[in-house]
């Protein structure tokens, strides 16, 4: 009989509250996923008439959706793809300055400045980037037009104002800037001591120790952050919206007035006016920006996870 | 023959071929000023109207990095060479990457400033205003309202979430949570604006559909993983031993949660409410699309357009009237405004993360 209490002693009674707030944050946590469920299916359903809409619906002489979105695609992935060029060197420059060269106790203030960068409303940087950005270069594309005019991407006739798709780039670098710069600090900081210390003592420069030490230890960390900073790039609407003068056709030249525009861009400048299926046309380049980023977002994620499992830096 | 060999001094082998510690900065003064030679004799010669100082500073610091690979790789070897040149590198890089981040903050002042001192700017709409005059209290208004109920949203949703992830979540659910959560905080925001229209021009058949609701429903998506991530990070730093000391009490799970993880956490979960807050409070892209603009007020946020700071400092800007300066200034003022909103924010998460945070070891 003692035994038969001792055991309804133990079982753990399942109170009301109990039950109630473990239910409340399984709800929460499956909320999110239906949030992002219903974002793909609601932007398709009004997609379809996009699919099919006959070929008076769009404008500039394009003939279906497909030929409509290509030159956006183009735009959007080539303004970031410009961005990344210039924002990475530079990101793991300031990374590895804040962890590896500056002196221990400026280092974490350092890190606030550049997290700084990443508060900034976009808007804010659209403003900057027509009002100061695109006249200080316009000279600068001049000078290289007339010397370096021979060079395909370089290639004339100059814009005039500055708003070109180099500058759309280089204000999307330094966006995207805090993002690289924030993961590959972390997981540069989490490189074995030991590792570091080891390569120094075998008469190694800091150079050499970071060649050896670091980067093979972040190279995987490096590639997510940088996919993670695709991901903004790609997403970016108020400042490429403020500072591209757009025409929608696929063009390498980097300097001249007629510069491919992105999807988000195209959909800010058009969605206010836009009636009709001029609506669900931009609602489908939105769920094609949708899908690009998405695929970029789980490819990053999944490389960082990857890594998490094998590093044993936990 | 031998008297040459004592006199000989001892070379050190550990100091020897070391330029002193002085060189680098030494080279560096002395680049710039040779660069600032040039540019004053090029100033001086007529060729340029005023001295270029960005000049002097940019190609300064190129011969500094010529000038300091090429002394170190005679005098200590390839090796300390490349060294040094790293060094000079990765702090340019640093530094080129505080310039826009001074530049944006200076024009901001200096254009925003004076609209931003009117005492009309944040008193009155800019309904029936055209030219200077008025001013943006109706976007100060929109903001507060669509952001503090994004707020309302995604904080209890966020926050329940984390609490699933930290104390019950395992096994596949979990798992497909955080990764969600992980690749929603890359969804471009203007896709979140898209689809709270796409959702509601369906829900109420209305194809141009324009209200603050919707503002703040596309705000939540954004939102709601960043509450996750940082509310996550902050619950899993509270020490087992507190939770297994409750449960040795006999306190139930929900209120050990409630007055034991939570209060431990709380310093540090407020500030990652506030740095979401700081990220949603400067979205323009998705309040342009389903919130819309106006020039009134409007404290309805279930009908009719709604304004907000960044979609004013956006309209300003795009929709210049004839006296384009008035509305250039007040998209400064707008620019000036949800800089300090969103810098105050960032700010005082930081004093509350450092002042209440838990001391824990480390």
């Amino acid at each position: 009989m003692t035994t038969a209490v001792d055991r309804d002693a133990l079982r753990t009674t399942q109170r009301a509250g109990d039950r109630v707030f473990s239910t409340a944050t399984i709800v929460a946590g499956s909320l999110i996923l239906a949030v992002l469920a219903a974002v793909a299916v609601f932007l398709f359903v009004q997609s379809v008439p996009a699919f099919l809409a006959a070929p008076d619906e769009f404008d500039s002489g394009f003939t279906n959706f497909w030929e409509y979105v290509w030159p956006l695609a183009f735009g959007t992935l080539w303004s970031a793809f410009l961005a990344l060029i210039m924002a990475i060197p530079v990101a793991i420059g300031i990374a590895l300055f804040i962890s590896h060269y500056a002196p221990r106790k400026l280092a974490q203030g350092l890190g606030y400045i550049i997290d700084l960068l990443a508060a900034v409303p976009s808007v804010v940087f659209g403003l900057w980037g027509i009002g100061v950005l695109a006249p200080m270069l316009q000279p600068f594309y001049s000078t290289l037009v007339e010397w370096f005019g021979w060079f395909p991407l370089f290639a004339g006739p100059v814009s005039g104002t500055g708003r070109t798709i180099f500058t759309v780039a280089v204000v999307l670098a330094v966006m995207v800037l805090p993002i690289i710069t924030a993961i590959s600090r972390e997981i540069f900081l989490q490189t074995p001591v030991l590792h570091e210390e080891a390569a120094l003592a075998l008469g190694a420069t800091r150079w050499e120790m970071i060649t050896m030490a670091v980067l093979p230890f972040g190279r995987a960390g490096i590639i997510s952050a940088a996919m993670l900073g695709l991901g903004r790039a790609l997403g970016e609407t108020m400042a490429v919206a403020m500072v591209l003068s757009p025409s929608p056709q696929v063009i390498f030249q980097l300097l001249t007035s007629q510069n491919p525009t992105t999807i988000a861009a195209n959909i800010a400048l058009n969605f206010p006016e836009a009636h009709g299926v001029g609506v669900n046309i931009l609602l489908a380049t939105g769920l094609i920006l949708f899908v690009i980023t998405l695929a970029v977002n789980m490819l990053a994620r999944y490389i960082i996870n990857r890594r998490k499992a094998f590093s044993g830096a936990n | 023959m031998s008297t040459t060999t004592v006199a000989a001094p001892l070379t050190n082998s550990l100091t020897a071929g070391k330029l002193p510690k002085y060189t680098s900065l030494a080279v560096l003064g002395a680049s710039w000023l040779v660069a600032a030679a040039v540019f004053l004799m090029l100033q001086l010669s007529g060729a340029s109207k005023d001295f270029n100082l960005a000049g002097t500073l940019f190609f300064g610091t190129v011969l500094y990095c010529v000038a300091i690979y090429l002394l170190s790789y005679f005098v200590e070897g390839v090796r300390k060479a490349k060294d040094r040149l790293v060094t000079a590198l990765v702090t340019a890089a640093f530094v080129v990457a505080l310039l826009p981040l001074v530049s944006l903050v200076v024009t901001t002042l200096t254009n925003g400033l004076p609209a931003f001192l009117t005492p009309s700017f944040f008193t009155q709409s800019q309904r029936n205003i055209v030219g200077a005059g008025g001013g943006a209290l109706h976007a100060v208004i929109g903001t507060l309202f669509i952001t503090g109920l994004a707020g309302l949203i995604s904080i209890p949703i966020g926050l329940l979430t984390a609490i699933y992830l930290t104390e019950y979540g395992r096994g596949r659910l979990a798992r497909g949570i955080t990764f969600f959560v992980d690749v929603m905080t890359g969804i471009p925001s203007i896709v979140a604006g898209l689809f709270a229209f796409a959702l509601f021009s369906l829900l109420f058949n209305d194809p141009g559909i324009r209200f603050g609701f919707g503002g703040a429903i596309a705000l939540s998506v954004l939102m709601i993983p960043v509450v996750v991530r940082s509310s996550e990070e902050m619950l899993k730093l509270v020490p087992n031993d507190l939770r297994e000391a409750a449960y040795a009490l006999g306190v139930p799970k929900w209120l050990t949660i409630l007055k034991v993880v939570l209060p431990t956490s709380l310093a540090g979960i407020i500030t990652g409410v506030m740095i979401s807050i700081s990220r949603v409070i400067g979205e323009t892209a998705p309040l342009l699309i389903i919130s819309g603009f106006t020039a009134s007020m409007n404290y309805n946020l279930f009908s009719e357009r709604m304004m907000t700071l960044p979609v004013f400092v956006y309209t300003q800007y795009a929709n210049q009237g004839a006296d384009a300066q008035a509305y250039l200034d007040r998209a400064w003022a707008g620019a000036l405004t949800l800089i300090l909103i969103v810098m105050v924010l960032n700010g005082v998460a930081r004093l509350i993360a450092k002042l209440f945070s838990p001391k824990l070891g480390r």
